[in-house]
């Protein structure tokens, strides 16, 4: 079977439902920020893919600018997790209750 | 089958393997470990780029994720002093649930990626290289709003991590 758009989104649909999964099950704040970055890269797997098969480059415009963010992203979430554990001495997500009634 | 065709399929496994290894690995609970594999994950990301004619992406993917963002990822492992994560007790409606609403979710993509199938269309003639990128970019007049915003906006958080960061949070 020739390789298609549904392969790619295939692909892209397991990567991120990996990615939520880490969300969702990791404890450590550093590793629920890459699964994070799992599920970002797997969108823009699939905006790729679309722009390939629909001949159309607005799609990788749209993955350039979401790795512009990205980068942005990053920076700003690593610093105030930084500054988190500067507070608390711990990077746990059960150790960062403070919220919860 | 087809040599590309091939090289997907060997892109995706390793893509896949490597994405499992980041989130659940069974020899290493370190989080250097899942920082490694994330690198892993973005290079053969980065070869289904390729296989999808978008070449200045797959470079930037590996300069920008596995480059920048992965070493302030390792900066930031080594700042912490993570010790080795020890285990702590299990909430297992959480593991539970979360599975399987991640499953419900995967049967449903899975679904409507395959309920309609695309035509197969052999000759595509889109190359996503530096320069039809850089001609869309700059000559079309429709992204060069964002393209300032986007500079803008890397500015801010450029100052909002230097805020961040010190001493005294006010």
């Amino acid at each position: 079977m020739t390789v298609g758009l549904e392969h790619y989104l295939t692909v892209s649909a397991m990567l991120f439902c990996l990615g939520l999964l880490g969300v969702i099950l990791r404890r450590n704040v550093l590793v629920i920020y890459m699964s994070l970055e799992l599920m970002l890269n797997a969108a823009n797997l699939a905006l790729v893919a679309f722009s390939r098969f629909n001949e159309n480059l607005t799609g990788q415009m749209m993955v350039f600018f979401i790795i512009t963010v990205a980068a942005a992203e990053v920076a700003v979430g690593l610093a105030l997790i930084v500054a988190l554990y500067r507070k608390r001495q711990s990077a746990h997500v059960e150790d960062l209750t403070s919220l919860k009634l | 089958m087809a040599f590309p065709d091939i090289l997907f399929y060997i892109c995706a496994f390793l893509t896949l393997l490597f994405g499992a290894l980041v989130v659940a690995n069974p020899f290493s609970r370190n989080p250097v470990t899942s920082a490694m594999f994330l690198v892993l994950t973005i290079i053969s990301m980065s070869g289904l780029f390729l296989l999808l004619n978008a070449f200045f992406l797959a470079t930037v993917q590996i300069l920008v994720y596995a480059g920048a963002v992965m070493v302030l990822f390792l900066f930031v492992i080594m700042l912490l002093d993570l010790k080795e994560e020890q285990r702590r007790k299990i909430n297992l409606f959480g593991i539970v649930t979360g599975t399987a609403s991640v499953a419900g979710l995967g049967v449903l993509l899975w679904g409507t990626i395959w309920s309609q199938r695309s035509p197969a269309n052999p000759d595509l003639k889109l190359i996503g290289d530096t320069k039809a990128l850089g001609l869309e970019l700059f000559t079309k007049g429709q992204f060069l709003l964002p393209f300032e915003i986007v500079s803008v906006l890397l500015l801010v958080a450029m100052v909002g991590v230097i805020l961040l960061s010190k001493k005294e949070l006010k």
